[in-house]
């Protein structure tokens, strides 16, 4: 057998009363992806954070080739040949391709630069990693996978030999993951080894030798991928069996609350729909079809151009953000960093202000306090975290809380734009009941999402937008991945194909 | 989509330059404009090479300014350190000169090395500050220039220190080298070596970075910290170098000396192009934004517009800017 790259013995780290990472051994042997599997807040994000040095272990050792190793920071792994693409991007917006891929060592004589060198090199990498990507451009400039594409190229500046990918393909179209696989087909076969971070269960038998699975901090088992099912996986992280983690909604469909007539807005044209009380209406289409933007305009988060939008009978079209979640409707952003939650406050610093839209002029904090801790309690975050500042929960937690927050006060449509993103299984189980409940209890819903088996199996009936347009209205029957791929492209009138990204025209 | 093209069309250009070069540009046109229609003795050779010599002292500074800014902070204390460089020099001067009255460049040197040394301290203070304690640039630069205001008041009674060698005044405010006034000289190789550093070296490179996105930085292994107490320190010492050559100029250590630099300061980088939020900035552009700023104070004296509205339109013109500096930004990040 050939000795590790990499290894860890009883790797721990604790926080003030949390075990974040408890004795984990691992190993990484050259030429091999090794999956880390787990929920959430299992210890993944953790054991990367003391692998690649961002972060120091509070026991245990990591061993490189053997050796005994402490990293006091980044540049400390950087110098074992340990690199790690974390999940928030270590490029510098404002600089260029070429710039980032060199940031932190760039190449000149003495103190000075040699930016000839610099492009010379950065093109040359490019190149052969097979990304078509300017060295000269300013990274702010590139899409999302562009810039993963920049990381794994800075990734390749220096002696590499352990590459740590967290969730490299979250942001990535099928096309961008095969041509990621290809490069870590032949980082594999040039001997790097590769920790590989991801919730995608089934890309894992394309690329992965072994996976280790985590579950509070503690390892469950490490085996060869080829003796794993998805099936098995799952059950190990979960510690549960949650194979069916979609619920049954109960349809009996009430009154009309929303209508929607003609509506335009920017990158949205006359959509026409409407919706009851108790029924879960799905919203499907790619990024940029316009989804998220029909309903930003029902909000009042985007402008309204042309239409007419009533909610429980009152006519709502242009109406300021703030009347419209008085009159009794409520969106859940997709965005919860820079939309949902305010980072640097508690769990209940972030409902306070949804249970107030409801109380008269004085308020009592213990009630407040007694009131949060129920809704707190109603969707499952953990007694431990609430005393934490959001930013340090996982995101699975930190929806919890935004979750939380749809039920601080009453309202009758509840909006929930991308429900799931970034949310582990356990956590996402957890979500859907809640919409569920909220369903039938009689609450209009609308769940928009990019997932499709999402869309398929929560929403009564669904409609699919492509280029601004609804394409399709499907009912729960005709619900299936293909009925609704096939409207995706629909209406695509090949001059005015070049939709602008979806939440660029919103948010600016 | 198609209603826009005609409009684009007619605006694309001046758009592309705004997005590159910012809103200076336009800026320094209109000012040429109307300075030249208010007054005949404006555009005169005479009056822009006058123009050059007084902006000297506001490019030196908005040179450091520009540094931290770029860092992602600012400096509101760099009028305090000229003030305390000034006294500070002056005072050892005035000592010394009776100690070595032999060695007139002795005490010369002394005096400045005393003052690059209390600006030194300064502006380890405030990037400690910054750097290690997480205080906000702005309470930790504010804080030190009532600090440094207090020291320098404190030192002189609040009354100038005259008596400075006749060489210093002689040499560094009035001198000539190569037919170039010393201070005009002076400024050209601090601009120089700033480009230098800003474009060409490594260390520049680690200023943008860490201005650009720290996290980032600290990720791709830079020592962010080191990077920030660099920067503070090393605009603290250009303060000083600019203290030093106005004592020269007035031939004494005066505690208010710079007292409105500091707004002018960022509001000549800022008039540039130098991004408030960090990470954008250009040296060839911070000189040409402290010269305008100079320019417009002296086309306002030439048209008799009185000192105190001349505050007035100082402050809307930073305002303006950094409205400007807005727009531009999203337009670069958002594409």
């Amino acid at each position: 057998m050939t000795s590790p790259l990499l290894e860890t013995r009883g790797l721990t780290k604790a926080y003030p009363g949390v075990l974040a990472l408890n004795a984990v051994d691992f190993t990484l042997l050259p030429g091999e992806v090794h999956v880390l599997f787990g929920e959430n807040g299992a210890g993944k994000s953790t054991m990367i954070s003391l692998l690649a040095g961002a972060n120091t272990p509070t026991e245990g050792e990591i061993r490189v080739r053997g050796v005994p190793v402490r990293f006091a920071s980044v540049a400390d792994a950087q110098a074992q040949g340990i690199y790690t693409v974390f999940q928030e991007f270590s490029l510098i917006p404002t600089m260029t391709v070429a710039q980032n891929m060199f940031l932190g060592h760039e190449p000149g004589p003495g103190p000075f630069l040699a930016p000839g060198e610099m492009r010379r090199r950065a093109a040359a990498t490019l190149a052969e990693l097979g990304f078509a990507i300017d060295p000269g451009a300013t990274v702010a400039r590139l899409s999302r996978a562009q810039q993963q594409m920049v990381e794994i190229a800075k990734a390749m500046q220096g002696a590499l030999s352990v590459l740590i990918l967290d969730e490299p393909t979250a942001s990535l179209t099928d096309r961008e993951v095969d041509q990621l696989f290809d490069v870590v087909k032949r980082l594999k076969a040039e001997g790097v080894g590769i920790v590989y971070i991801s919730h995608r269960v089934h890309e894992f038998e394309r690329i992965a030798e072994r996976v280790t699975v985590l579950r509070d901090g503690a390892k469950i088992g490490t085996a060869p991928m080829a003796e794993m099912s998805e099936e098995a996986l799952v059950d190990m992280m979960a510690g549960r069996e949650i194979r069916d983690i979609y619920p049954e909604i109960a349809r009996t469909p009430g009154a009309v609350v929303l209508e929607v007539e003609g509506l335009a807005a920017p990158g949205v044209f006359d959509a026409s729909f409407t919706l009851r009380r108790g029924e879960v209406l799905g919203v499907a289409g790619l990024v940029g079809s316009g989804k998220s933007r029909l309903f930003r305009a029902v909000m009042g988060l985007a402008p309204t151009l042309a239409g007419k939008v009533r909610f429980k009978g009152q006519d709502i079209t242009r109406a300021p953000t703030r009347r419209v979640v008085k009159a009794g409707a409520w969106y859940l952003s997709p965005d919860r960093k820079h939309e949902g939650l305010i980072l640097a406050e508690t769990p209940f610093g972030n409902l306070r202000m949804d249970l107030m839209l409801d109380g008269g002029p004085v308020l009592s904090l213990a009630a407040l306090r007694r009131r949060a801790a129920q809704i707190f309690g109603h969707v499952e975050l953990p007694e431990a975290y609430r005393p934490r500042t959001v930013a340090k929960l996982s995101g699975g937690n930190q929806q919890k809380v935004l979750f939380g927050k749809a039920f601080g006060h009453d309202a009758d449509l509840y909006i929930f734009d991308e429900p799931t993103v970034g949310v582990d299984m356990g956590t996402r189980a957890a979500l859907y009941r809640l919409i569920a409940e909220l369903a039938e209890a009689g609450k209009a819903v609308v769940v928009i999402s990019s997932d499709l088996p999402e869309v398929m199996n929560l929403a009564h009936r669904a409609l699919v937008l492509a280029n601004g347009r609804i394409t399709a209205r499907l009912e729960r029957e005709e619900l299936s991945e293909d009925a609704i791929l096939r409207h995706f492209f629909d209406g695509a009138d090949p001059g005015a194909a070049t939709v602008a990204p979806e939440l660029q025209g919103d948010l600016a | 989509m198609t209603q826009a093209h005609p409009a684009r069309g007619l605006l694309a250009l001046p758009l592309r330059i705004f997005v590159k070069l910012g809103v200076l540009p336009f800026f320094l046109i209109a000012a040429m404009v109307i300075f030249a229609v208010l007054s005949p003795n404006f555009l005169t050779p005479q009056n822009l090479m006058n123009v050059a010599r007084q902006s000297v002292y506001l490019v030196l500074v908005s040179l450091g300014q520009m540094l931290v800014l770029i860092s992602g902070g600012f400096d509101l204390s760099v009028g305090t350190v000229i003030a305390l460089s000034s006294v500070v020099s002056a005072l050892v001067m005035t000592a010394l000169a009776p100690v070595f009255p032999d060695a007139v460049w002795l005490v010369i040197a002394l005096g400045a090395l005393a003052g690059f040394a209390v600006a030194l301290v300064v502006g380890a203070i405030n990037g400690i500050g910054v750097a290690l304690f997480d205080v906000s640039p702005f309470i930790m630069t504010l804080g030190v220039s009532s600090v440094g205001t207090g020291f320098a008041l404190f030192l002189t009674g609040g009354v100038p220190v005259s008596g400075l060698p006749f060489a210093f005044g002689d040499t560094f405010g009035f001198g000539k080298v190569l037919g170039l006034p010393v201070p005009v000289a002076i400024a050209l190789v601090a601009i120089a070596a700033m480009w230098l550093f800003m474009a060409r070296t490594r260390a520049g490179a680690r200023v943008y970075a860490v201005g650009g996105n720290i996290k980032a930085a600290h990720l791709s292994a830079i020592n962010t910290r080191g990077v920030l107490i660099l920067v503070y320190g090393l605009c603290a010492l250009i303060a000083a170098l600019t203290g030093l050559l106005l004592t020269a100029r007035v031939e004494s250590g005066e505690a208010n000396l710079g007292g409105t630099i500091a707004m002018e300061s960022i509001a000549a980088c800022v008039i540039a192009g130098v991004s408030l939020r960090g990470g954008i900035g250009r040296v060839e552009n911070v000189v040409l934004g402290a010269f305008f700023i100079i320019l417009v104070q002296n086309g306002m004296n030439l048209a008799q517009i009185s000192s105190y509205m001349q505050m007035v339109l100082i402050g809307l013109l930073l305002i303006l800017a950094v409205i400007f500096d807005q727009l531009r930004y999203r337009l670069i990040v958002k594409g």
